[in-house]
């Protein structure tokens, strides 16, 4: 879902969309030309209302389809969420509501809430082998430490939620957590729920299958094939989306998801799946638990890990977003450390593949 | 073909020429005493067999030999019909008593450990994970002789579960999920092992196989072996009355005969005819007496044994829950809430209290069924633990509550004063009440089943008896004629 929305688009891609959209013009014949002329008005109107930046992109009529897609598919969609990515607040260090009522929780209960994955190997997991049973361990987990020394001096000092794909949205809206690490790719429909911090990884969605099996990427080869996703990921999203518009075979399973996605490698592992669709960073992490599996083909999609909070919790997203910086620039314990520990194993020694390009702070309120 | 020369009658083989047949009774002609007034009128036709056997029938009840005849024939007919169906009844009822004692009750037993065992094992399995790698010794033992329990009672139910029936389809189920689960969980501990989470998916998976295809199976099971056997109380329980009348009514024909008898001879005692009273009077007190003791036991056998024993499996079960939830809680670390109210919820810890509450009305209810000593005892322990057990959960919610996830982690799995002792101790002193109260049952039950020892065959003897009896004495009557 995000994809659509991406302006760092490659040229080639641009240009074929364009041809493709062409082609279903001239399918359409007068009823599309009629949808095309309806868009055209709601684009004025909004070109009028909005920012104008729609109205800008080049090309009446691929805009004007556009549009009407955006209205038919997903009228949400429809304002100018561009670079979803850089809609987050500046940094700040400043104390407000959000923080103060962290900070006032009485005795025992003075920690930071966050809604993480116990699953997910290298990256929020529990070593079954480590010496407490109970603690939980991985790169999400040192950023999470990392921002609970900083709010309130001690990195112990956070209650872990582990929590399903499909509920960190809710768990974050019912004020159950007050964030959630885990993962999480930022993107337009989530921002619509959520606020999200800056980015702190970079991933994109990618297929994990058995080395013996025919299936050579995300192409043809997932014909007839059976699918498996997380349930409310942005893989399934994905995968959905692309088989309503064809890019994916109409004969491709996606019907299998699962609570987490570690799920899909049990049910690989059973025969009960063919692959696996999943952001690469993630698929990595089940490839390294499994030595007869393996990614196929390149990433697809272009993803952002964000750290999530209440829509409303202005002063704990710019908190958050300066405790990146930080993290960031931080070569000892910071990024790079995390990264080295806990990813150069399963993804690759050099990071700069998974590196979040510098902050944007697009958000004005 | 006897005469009878004492009716004065005149001689009959002339009077009637025209009938062939010797086997006519000579009594006929005493029926239609002018008939020689009237002209010997030709046969026009011959007359059907079943006729003239009416015919004949009519005439003979005209006649005492006659009529002694028949009284000897129904009366011996009642008595066999009185045995026959007193025999019946009580094959029935025994058979009925007999399948309560050594099948019903025990499969029902049966299925009850079988959904133990099962939930049990998952429990174990799902310490085991909270546990990590390192599982210990008495969790792997616990969980091997779970499964092992499943798997023999599984056989022995899918021996006596009728061919085709739902039951044996859900027995198939449970054979084909069980080793299904056991590989799931095996993988799970392989994983933990080598330090990878997709361990802990295994046995999330493996979790989800038994709360939604096998426990609701196994409970499947329970529930109609529970019918049976409730089918064969009801089979064994009920007045034979179609016997007991049919007891009543030889008596009065019985009684009304020698009272006949009296009046006719001035003869008090009939040999023959006392004896088969006092048999079919035997038979009569035997199946009453020993139907009414059968009842009683049986009825003992099921308000002390059966629902004393459903009372403390259900309680048994409760407490398996409660304990596999307050594990899940863990396990889940806030994965799942429900919505109750305005108020959201650990969905596994509110299951948790509804598990345990479930569990202290079953021990109320068991204390209360308890009728001595030795089943109380062990009920009020349980209760005792119980209410230690919640006490401790209270204190390792409020730990996890407050984020100290290990302390929480450690006050339920752990070795010294966690939840975990005080599930055990429940769940022995409900192993101790259900032994005792098995033994109850088995008492009551076979004292209900020996109640009924012979008496079919009692039954059918002295029937036998009866009958020659009365057939006996109302010969000795018709000799008089002779």
């Amino acid at each position: 879902m995000s994809e659509r929305w991406r302006t760092t688009k490659p040229e080639g891609a641009m240009t074929m969309h364009a041809r493709h959209l062409r082609a279903r013009l001239k399918g359409w014949g007068g009823v599309g030309a009629m949808a095309a002329a309806c868009a055209l008005a709601v684009v004025f109107a909004l070109a009028v209302t909005c920012t104008g930046s729609v109205a800008s992109q080049a090309g009446a009529q691929p805009a004007g389809h556009r549009t009407a897609k955006a209205l038919t598919v997903d009228a949400r969609a429809a304002d100018d969420c561009e670079a979803p990515e850089k809609q987050t607040l500046s940094p700040s260090r400043a104390d407000g509501p959000a923080i103060t009522a962290i900070k006032n929780r009485p005795g025992e209960k003075r920690k930071l809430v966050v809604g993480v994955d116990q699953n997910s190997f290298r990256w929020g997991y529990r070593d079954p082998n480590g010496g407490e049973s109970g603690r939980l361990e991985g790169f999400d987990i040192d950023l999470v430490h990392r921002i609970a020394e900083d709010i309130l001096g001690d990195p112990d000092a956070v209650q872990f939620k582990a929590i399903p794909t499909d509920q960190r949205i809710p768990a974050i809206q019912d004020g159950r957590v007050d964030l959630v690490v885990r993962t999480m790719t930022i993107n337009c429909s989530r921002l619509k729920d959520v606020a999200f911090s800056a980015p702190y990884f970079k991933t994109g969605q990618q297929v994990l299958a058995p080395k013996s099996s025919p299936i050579e990427g995300y192409d043809e080869t997932l014909a007839h094939r059976k699918v498996c996703t997380a349930k409310g990921s942005t893989a399934y999203a994905k995968l959905e989306e692309d088989r309503r518009s064809g890019d994916l075979p109409a004969s491709t399973d996606i019907s299998t998801t699962v609570p987490n996605q570690l799920d899909c490698l049990v049910r690989l592992q059973l025969g009960e799946v063919d692959a696996v669709v999943n952001d690469g960073a993630l698929a990595a992490s089940q490839a390294a638990q499994d030595p007869t599996v393996e990614l196929k083909g390149e990433a697809f999609t272009t993803e952002y890990y964000g750290v999530a909070m209440k829509k409303d919790a202005d002063d704990l997203v710019r908190r958050v977003n300066q405790i990146l910086v930080d993290f960031r620039q931080d070569t000892a314990t910071g990024w790079q450390a995390s990264y080295t520990k806990w990813l150069s194993a399963t993804l690759d020694d050099d990071p700069s593949a998974s590196r979040p390009p510098a902050p944007e702070y697009l958000r004005r309120s | 073909m006897t005469h009878t020369p004492d009716t004065g009658a005149p001689p009959t083989l002339p009077a009637i020429p025209p009938q062939p047949s010797s086997s006519t009774p000579p009594g006929t002609s005493t029926a239609r005493p002018p008939a020689p007034a009237s002209p010997p009128t030709p046969p026009t036709r011959r007359r059907t067999a079943f006729a003239e056997g009416v015919d004949q029938l009519r005439h003979a009840a005209t006649t005492e030999p006659g009529r002694l005849r028949v009284i000897g024939a129904v009366l011996a007919a009642l008595v066999v019909a009185f045995g026959a169906v007193t025999a019946w009844q009580m094959t029935e009822r025994a058979a009925a008593a007999d399948a309560v004692l050594t099948s019903s009750q025990p499969l029902t037993s049966d299925a009850a450990d079988i959904y133990r065992s099962l939930a049990d094992a998952n429990t174990a399995a799902s310490s085991g994970f909270l546990a990590g790698g390192q599982e210990s010794a008495a969790t792997r033992d616990r969980y091997e002789r779970d499964i092992a329990t499943a798997a023999a009672k599984l056989v022995n139910a899918a021996a006596n579960a009728a061919p085709g029936s739902p039951s044996t389809r859900t027995i198939t189920k449970l054979n084909r999920l069980l080793p299904e689960y056991k590989g799931l969980v095996e993988r799970a501990r392989t994983y933990n092992r080598q330090g990878y989470p997709v361990g802990g998916a295994y046995l999330r998976y493996a979790n989800e196989k038994m709360q939604q295809e096998m426990l609701p199976a196994a409970q499947d099971l329970y529930t109609k072996e529970n019918e049976r056997l409730r089918a064969d109380y009801a089979d064994a329980t009920p007045y034979p009355w179609p016997a007991i009348a049919l007891g009543l009514a030889t008596l009065a024909a019985l009684a009304w005969v020698q009272r006949r008898t009296y009046l006719r001879t001035n003869r008090v005692l009939n040999h023959g005819l006392v004896a088969a009273t006092t048999a079919t009077t035997v038979v009569l007190l035997w199946l009453t007496a020993g139907h009414a003791l059968a009842r009683s036991h049986l009825d003992d056998s099921y308000d002390h044994g059966v629902r004393s024993l459903a009372v403390l499996h259900d309680a048994r079960i409760a407490s398996l829950k409660a304990r596999g939830n307050e594990n899940l809680t863990l396990v889940a670390r806030g994965a799942e809430t429900v919505k109750v109210g305005d108020e959201t919820l650990d969905a596994y810890d509110h299951d948790f209290t509804r598990d345990i509450g479930a569990l202290a009305k079953g021990l109320a209810h068991a204390r209360r069924l308890a009728d001595d000593d030795t089943g109380a005892k062990p009920v009020t322990a349980a209760v005792g633990s119980m209410t230690e057990w919640k006490k401790r959960h209270a204190a390792a919610r409020e730990q996890d509550e407050n984020g100290n996830y290990q302390q929480a982690l450690d006050m339920v799995i752990g070795a010294k004063g966690a939840t975990g002792e005080c599930f055990d101790a429940v769940d022995r002193n409900l192993a101790t009440a259900l032994k005792h109260e098995e033994a109850e049952f088995v008492t009551a039950a076979g004292d209900g089943r020996d109640a009924l020892t012979g008496l079919p065959t009692g039954a059918a003897v002295l029937a036998v008896l009866g009958a020659t009896g009365a057939v006996l004495g109302i010969g000795r009557r018709l000799s008089e004629y002779r």
